[in-house]
């Protein structure tokens, strides 16, 4: 129980740190600037289709805690197996959408769309990798170390966690992606 | 190597001697939260004296008008690592230490929630705070003031690595608050004695508890305006430069939408120190428990709605003005509410006059004070005029050293011989009481007529304008007795620590459950927990005949 409440508080301060980032980029008026780089240099299509990857990994990590708790422990590692591989399909596309901004010399430093879009994307980016480093580090656990030394809070509050990566990704994939194709 | 060895043996004692290798390793290893608490406290006495020695060099100084003992530059970096010393490497360890050793013996547990996390905590801050001091061997302190307002904190205006190292070791600090603030919620949520409910808690750790939350909300802004501000130095990003497309004011708002919560962070857990001294010398349970404790949460919520009115000079137009002014006078209330509780406790009650509570005294006199400026500040015609002088830099001295660090020396004095097992001298005690309350009201006082006269801070001399030459003197004198008093203080640990212990488990006759342990206590601190069933457990049971709990009401209701 303490576990989830620790990691349950943990989200409330991550949220902020989030939000903090958010609101600069809503507050730097990102969405006037336009030009080589700026918002249009995104395109929502194709970050679109790896953010199903994120998304449906989100509810194989649920059916994984599911298969745990029914003392499943093979459904166990081939759902937290899958979870692994979608959040990895999402940091390739992440790193691809990277390497092409690169190639068209929007960089941290090009100017504050650049900046902005960067900083808070990479953060995000850097979640989804330590969320990774952590089921990796479950799954080898459940794999070949002792399974009755992993509790059902460990794994429920990786999801919970992971959860929290989804539901970040979704504002900022709204706010970065999709609020420009409205205005 | 087999499961069974380990590399440091486990300690028999919660004070392992520092003269063995083995006690010392069981320091460095520890994840007890006793001696985490201790070496949250040594880290912040340490500090304390360096933050102290940068402050007399800058009023040695100030001393008379176009001094030349310090240069501009070297005053800058005194100025900005003071202020930043003092508040995340002073402060900051100083109420988590109290809070860690305390929080958990309070509620009758044994140990944190999370002792590794707690370990964790500590140890990034111990680091935060040495990388912070690491920046005068890299090419020259941060030289901007402690809240680094932007663009001065960008490359092209403080060229050395200072800003950076800021940037980072304030990164560190905070991730270790925010580790020891979860800690905190989860224990104080978990870990509560049976038959402790939340109106049971000991208001102490309501504020460490409230205090928690505080943080939680306030420290994640600074860490993201942390990065964005390193970000900006070391890769050449936008955020914080108007020139090409960012915003100084965005660094302003969010270091004040954590700045101003951080006042509370550092206060709160002092007004529970307060809230646990004033009763227990004034054999008098706490006038109006739920008043403090819900006057808390106000507080907390209030203080993330105030942040701007650190900002009315910067032209944000006078609806938001307004505003923030009106809602800062707001807080005033919550903290009224805790003067008048702690006031009505103190009334009729037989008062001991020990350090401990001589420092409560002066926390409520200068304290007050303090409020009494940070109204006149939310006016906002009145901040226009005294914004950037010394009438600021006499405010904040006012709330900070009378308000947060008072309590922390009150809290000291009252659970010192709980730590140690040896009561402080009261003699020593008493003298570094008047000295250094005397030598704080000198310093301080005087400045607000220094501010009024319109001397402006953050500059390291002034000219011989009628009047500012002896303000300034009896300033500087004032500091002087201050560190007389710290050095008494000093002095007064090493004589008690040198002494075999005196103070028996419970050398005040409190009431709350720390006390039933022994002094120092053992590494497991409760062997069995005594009965919980009021909010003064140790009153029930020394006084059988009188129990808080027969009576229908709490105590403050009936009486």
């Amino acid at each position: 129980m303490k576990t989830k409440l620790l990691i349950q508080a943990f989200i409330i301060s991550e949220s902020l740190f989030f939000i903090t980032l958010i609101l600069a980029y809503v507050y730097y008026g990102i969405y006037e600037t336009t030009g080589p780089a700026s918002v249009q240099s995104l395109e929502p299509e194709t970050t679109g289709f790896f953010s199903l990857f994120l998304l449906a990994s989100s509810i194989t990590m649920m059916m994984g805690r599911r298969g745990f708790v029914n003392n499943r422990y093979t459904a166990l590692k081939a759902w937290l197996g899958g979870t692994i591989v979608l959040g990895g399909i999402f940091l390739y596309g992440q790193a691809s959408e990277y390497v092409k901004l690169y190639g068209e010399e929007v960089t941290i430093s090009r100017n504050i769309f650049g900046s902005n879009f960067f900083i808070l994307t990479g953060f995000h980016g850097l979640h989804v990798i330590l969320g990774l480093i952590v089921l990796c580090i479950i799954l080898s656990l459940v794999s070949f170390g002792d399974t009755r030394k992993i509790s059902v809070t460990a794994i429920e509050s990786a999801e919970i966690y992971w959860h929290f990566v989804d539901a970040v990704w979704i504002v900022v994939f709204t706010v970065v992606y999709l609020i420009p194709l409205l205005i | 190597m087999n499961r069974q060895t380990t590399i440091i043996p486990e300690s028999e004692s919660s004070l392992p001697s520092l003269k063995t290798v083995d006690g010392a390793l069981q320091w460095l290893g520890s994840v007890d939260h006793k001696q985490i608490g201790i070496m949250y406290l040594v880290l912040a006495l340490f500090f304390f004296l360096i933050g102290g020695i940068e402050a007399l060099l800058m009023r040695t100084q100030l001393a008379q008008s176009g001094l030349n003992i310090l240069s501009p530059e070297t005053y800058n970096q005194f100025f900005t690592m003071h202020g930043t010393t003092m508040v995340f490497l002073v402060l900051m360890p100083g109420i988590i230490g109290l809070g860690t050793y305390f929080l958990p013996m309070m509620i009758g547990a044994n140990e944190m929630a999370f002792p590794r996390l707690n370990a964790l905590s500590f140890w990034v801050t111990f680091f935060g705070g040495f990388l912070l001091y690491f920046s005068f061997a890299a090419g020259g302190a941060p030289a901007m003031g402690w809240f680094s307002y932007a663009p001065l904190s960008e490359a092209n205006y403080s060229s050395t690595p200072g800003a950076s190292y800021y940037a980072l070791a304030l990164l560190l600090t905070g991730i270790g608050s925010v580790g020891a603030a979860l800690n905190f919620v989860v224990t104080t949520l978990r870990y509560r004695a049976p038959g402790m409910g939340m109106r049971d808690l000991p208001l102490f750790v309501w504020m460490v508890f409230v205090n928690a939350f505080i943080i939680l909300g306030a420290l994640p802004p600074l860490n993201a305006a942390l990065s964005m501000l390193l970000i900006d130095r070391l890769m050449d990003a936008h955020f914080f430069m108007p020139a090409s497309g960012g915003s100084a004011m965005l660094w302003q708002h969010v270091f004040w939408t954590f700045g101003h919560p951080e006042v509370y962070i550092t206060i709160l857990p002092a007004f529970g120190i307060m809230s646990e001294v004033i009763p227990v010398f004034s054999r008098k349970p706490i006038f109006g428990y739920a008043f403090v404790a819900a006057s808390t949460v106000a507080i907390a919520l209030l203080s993330f709605g105030v942040w701007a009115h650190h900002m009315f000079a910067t032209g944000m137009g006078n609806t938001v003005n307004s505003f923030f002014g009106a809602a800062s006078m707001l807080i005033g209330i919550p903290t009224g509410i805790k003067v008048i509780n702690w006031v009505g406790t103190m009334w009729g009650g037989s008062i001991r006059l020990t350090t401990a509570m001589l420092f409560c005294i002066a926390f409520l006199v200068d304290f007050t004070i303090g409020g009494l400026t940070g109204i006149a500040f939310a006016i906002v015609p009145i901040d226009w005029m005294v914004t950037d002088s010394y009438f600021v830099v006499a405010h904040i001295h006012y709330v900070f050293l009378g308000g947060s660090i008072f309590g922390v020396f009150a809290g000291i004095y009252y659970w010192f011989p709980k730590m140690s097992g040896r009561l402080l001298s009261e003699k020593w005690g008493k003298l570094m009481f008047w000295l250094f309350v005397i030598g704080f009201n000198l310093t301080f006082f005087v400045q607000h007529f220094l501010g009024l006269m319109g001397m402006p801070r953050r500059v390291f001399t002034y000219p011989d304008l009628p009047g500012f030459g002896t303000l300034n003197l009896i300033s500087t004198a004032g500091a002087f007795m201050m560190a007389i008093a710290v050095l008494v203080f000093l002095w007064n640990l090493w004589i008690t620590l040198k002494k075999q212990p005196d103070a028996g488990e419970d050398p005040w006759d409190a009431w709350t459950l720390e006390w039933a342990t022994s002094s120092p206590p053992k590494p497991k601190s409760f062997t069995r927990i005594p009965p919980v069933r009021s909010r003064r457990p140790l009153w029930d049971l020394k006084h059988p005949e009188n129990p808080d709990y027969k009576d229908s009401q709490q105590p403050e209701e009936s009486s």
